[in-house]
């Protein structure tokens, strides 16, 4: 044989068997011990949780007082939160100041909204028009005058008596539900070709986008009084009712008119000849698929919306976060972790509600994106 | 068959009341004139209701004496200074927390959003948990936290707690050592300036260079060796000395050093927090947005990881990330006015609070107060549409 180098003449040895490709301990060495720079940030990962669960468990679990506690006990050396406290005062942190005899209305507010919000929420339930017909035009009037009062023979309760969850929720509601048919309009005329419309709604937009919730809520608080007619009282809450609104509504007027300016000019064209006039046009055509690819930028503006009814505070409303702080103050609890607990417990409050909203909108998303889906 | 004979008409023309332009010229005129009496009519309001209290209007209280101190400021202020000179401690402690901000949220908000990526799942994952838990908690809370039950909480002055590089931190706030620079610490600075200066042209001369011969230039190493070497020589040279005046704790209190208000630092310190889960979303968008064939195609053209990154990755993910980061950066600015509720000393709390309160001029100082968060935001998105300009997309 003529001696050809590439030709090997000995067999190579066997490799050893890959190492396990799947289970517990690939799992382990994919995710965790790659490579040695891995393996050190997987030490220092593990660490910090060694460091910091255990004296957090014992803060909130081991060491804390259980609800049903007393003050003596959350005023012990290095104890833990004091749930003791939360639990005697969550109806204040819940209501405010309303009067206790009078809790069945809320809380029948809660139950109703709860009522129609879940189904309005879930896709499979039919009558979504009815449905929304009915939480944001009805309920909204049914909440107004079962918490003021003053008809149907139910004891008036002025709005400065009105607190906690109560009153974050409803700026919450009145915001989302005044913001979105504003924002359409604004977002709307931004587009519009009519170049007076178009300034006023670009002035809009932008001064309220530039300058933060607190001065606009200052403003509120302090300039409207000044700007309606002698004599003419505001209440404090409907203040801020209408700082919120028209603050959020000019954010939701951006995110709407990128749904807008997502829509190809084709639709707008075939509406036309189909002889639409413009507010079918939009109604029919534009706005139902503008606002599907928007949802997401919607329910962010929610959030956002949800956790910036805590400035209401600094304008003198009690709203969670100012209940919250109120109690602080409460010397009956005086003790080395009150204040801390009560931060906690608000913002799990808040955490949930913010959460849940941003889950909801991932799903929507997911579910409504079945149309592009490889 | 005989052609049928056609004659061009024109178009039947609509009655003046379909007209689109005139019904568009009257919906004009309705919405204006709806506004402008809508105006009138507050402004008119606005005049009885202050003749009423017997206010006066105008900026002339600008020039009055403010009669009230402010316990944090750049510059000297004290209870005869002016209106004006109030508004501009104000305005200058919302920039200095406002960039302090800035810089360390960005530095932790790239780092968090990489750690979000990292193919390490106790890292990925630790990323993750801070980002939602800190996204979903209003602001305004975790400041309240960071400042009544972290900072009002900090033993008293005798018990400081002693951090790293002579730092102190108790209830009266955070002392830093005080850098005290001799004069000839003129000539590092000029030395300092000119090695960067130096050093963004030898970039660009590399950048040249790499188009037009394929060459590759260190650029990384040698402007790294003139900026600290140049600046070192010169140190030397000029004998410039730098000393530290670090806070030591005398009977009652701290000599020397900063002294940092705990309202600065709780402030300082929840903006970064917030502001940095917020950036690390948009970063790991951003580098989410390059498709994974950018990555793919880079490697089958034979470059290295870093480079991978450096040339291909990283530019076209910036161009999705800066947008919105610089709109993070204003909505740190604006959350600054948060710290009115904790008592430091920004604008919104000096001017807003304690002059309208004291002068009554609530119409002028609100107005003025929207005027300097409308310039910040006008000029950031001037800022940003140049930018955007340059770097889209150039398609055929």
């Amino acid at each position: 044989m003529s001696e050809t180098a590439y030709v090997r003449t000995e067999m190579v040895p066997s490799l050893p068997a890959p190492s396990r490709s799947s289970g517990f301990v690939a799992w382990l060495r994919k995710n965790l011990f790659a490579s040695v720079g891995d393996t050190l940030l997987t030490l220092v990962g593990a660490a910090f949780l060694i460091w910091a669960i255990p004296p957090l468990y014992s803060f909130f679990i081991g060491n804390a007082v259980p609800p049903g506690g007393t003050v003596e006990q959350c005023r012990v050396e290095s104890v833990g939160a004091c749930w003791a406290y939360i639990a005697a005062r969550v109806n204040f942190f819940i209501y405010g100041f309303y009067p206790i005899s009078e809790y069945w209305r809320p809380n029948t507010v809660f139950a109703l909204g709860a009522l129609l919000l879940i189904p309005l929420l879930w896709p499979r339930i039919p009558f979504k028009r009815l449905n929304a017909l009915l939480f944001f035009v009805v309920f909204p009037v049914v909440v107004y005058v079962l918490l003021n009062g003053g008809m149907f023979g139910l004891r008036p309760v002025p709005t400065e008596q009105w607190g906690g969850l109560l009153v974050t929720l409803i700026i919450s509601l009145v915001g989302i539900i005044c913001s979105i048919p504003l924002g359409i309009l604004l977002a709307l005329g931004r587009q519009s070709k009519l170049p007076i419309i178009k300034t006023l709604c670009v002035l809009f937009i932008e001064l309220w986008r530039a300058v933060p919730l607190i001065t606009v809520l200052f403003m509120a608080s302090i300039m409207l009084p000044l700007f309606m007619p002698q004599g003419m009282t505001v209440d404090k809450l409907l203040r801020a009712l209408v700082g919120v609104t028209l603050f959020s509504s000019a954010y939701m007027a951006e995110v709407i008119r990128g749904g807008l300016q997502a829509i190809g000019r084709g639709q707008y064209e075939a509406g036309a000849s189909l002889g639409l006039n413009y507010w079918q046009r939009m109604g029919f055509i534009v706005l139902p698929q503008a606002l599907k690819h928007v949802i997401p930028g919607i329910v962010n503006n929610f959030i956002s919306l949800f956790k910036d009814t805590s400035l209401v505070s600094i304008v003198g409303i009690f709203d969670l976060l100012n209940t919250i702080q109120a109690a602080t103050a409460d010397i009956n609890w005086a003790a080395p972790t009150q204040a801390v607990t009560g931060y906690v417990f608000a913002a799990a409050v808040y955490w949930v509600f913010c959460f849940s909203m941003s889950r909801y909108s991932l799903y929507m998303e997911r579910r409504l994106n079945t149309g592009h889906k490889r | 068959m005989a052609a049928i004979e056609t004659e061009r008409q024109e178009p039947p023309r609509p009655a003046f009341y379909n007209d689109p332009v005139v019904r568009g010229l009257f919906y004009q005129f309705v919405v204006g004139a709806l506004v402008i009496a809508f105006i009138f009519w507050i402004v008119q309001n606005a005049a009885v209701n202050l003749a009423a209290q017997n206010k006066t209007t105008g900026f002339d209280f600008l020039w009055k004496t403010a009669g009230f101190g402010i316990s944090f400021s750049l510059f000297p202020f004290d209870r005869t200074s002016f209106y004006w000179e109030a508004f501009l401690v104000g305005l200058t402690n919302t920039l200095l927390v406002a960039v302090i901000g800035v810089i360390l949220a960005t530095l932790l908000g790239f780092t968090i959003g990489i750690a979000r990526l990292s193919s390490n799942w106790i890292i990925a994952r630790l990323a993750t948990v801070y980002i939602e838990t800190i996204r979903n908690i209003p602001l305004l809370l975790q400041l309240f936290f960071w400042y009544f039950a972290v900072l009002k909480a900090m033993p008293a002055v005798r018990d400081s707690l002693a951090l790293p590089f002579d730092m102190f931190i108790n209830q009266r706030g955070l002392y830093v050592p005080k850098p005290l620079p001799d004069e000839q610490f003129f000539w590092v600075y000029i030395a300092l300036a000119l090695a960067l200066a130096a050093s963004v042209m030898i970039s660009r001369w590399a950048k040249r260079q790499l188009e037009a011969t394929g060459q590759r230039f260190p650029v990384f190493i040698v402007s790294a060796a003139i900026i600290v070497g140049l600046t070192a020589v010169v140190w030397i040279v000029s004998g410039a000395s730098m000393d530290f005046d670090p806070p030591v704790l005398n009977r009652f209190n701290f000599r020397g050093g900063i002294e940092l208000p705990p309202e600065f630092v709780a402030l300082a310190f929840g903006l970064v927090i917030y502001t940095a889960a917020f950036i690390a979303e948009t970063v790991r968008g951003g580098i989410l947005a390059v498709s994974h064939g950018q990555t793919e195609a880079a490697q089958s053209l034979g470059l290295k990881d870093g480079d991978r990154l450096r040339l291909v990755i990283v530019p076209q993910a910036m161009r999705v990330i800066i947008p919105p980061l610089t709109s993070q950066y204003l909505n740190l600015t604006k959350n600054s006015s948060l710290g009115a509720a904790i008592g430091y000393p920004e604008l919104v709390n000096v001017f807003t609070g304690t002059t309208l309160n004291q002068t009554g001029r609530a119409i002028e100082v609100i107005a003025l107060t929207m005027a300097v968060y409308l310039t910040f935001s006008l000029t950031t998105s001037a800022v940003m549409n140049w930018y955007n300009a340059r770097v889209a997309l150039v398609e055929r």
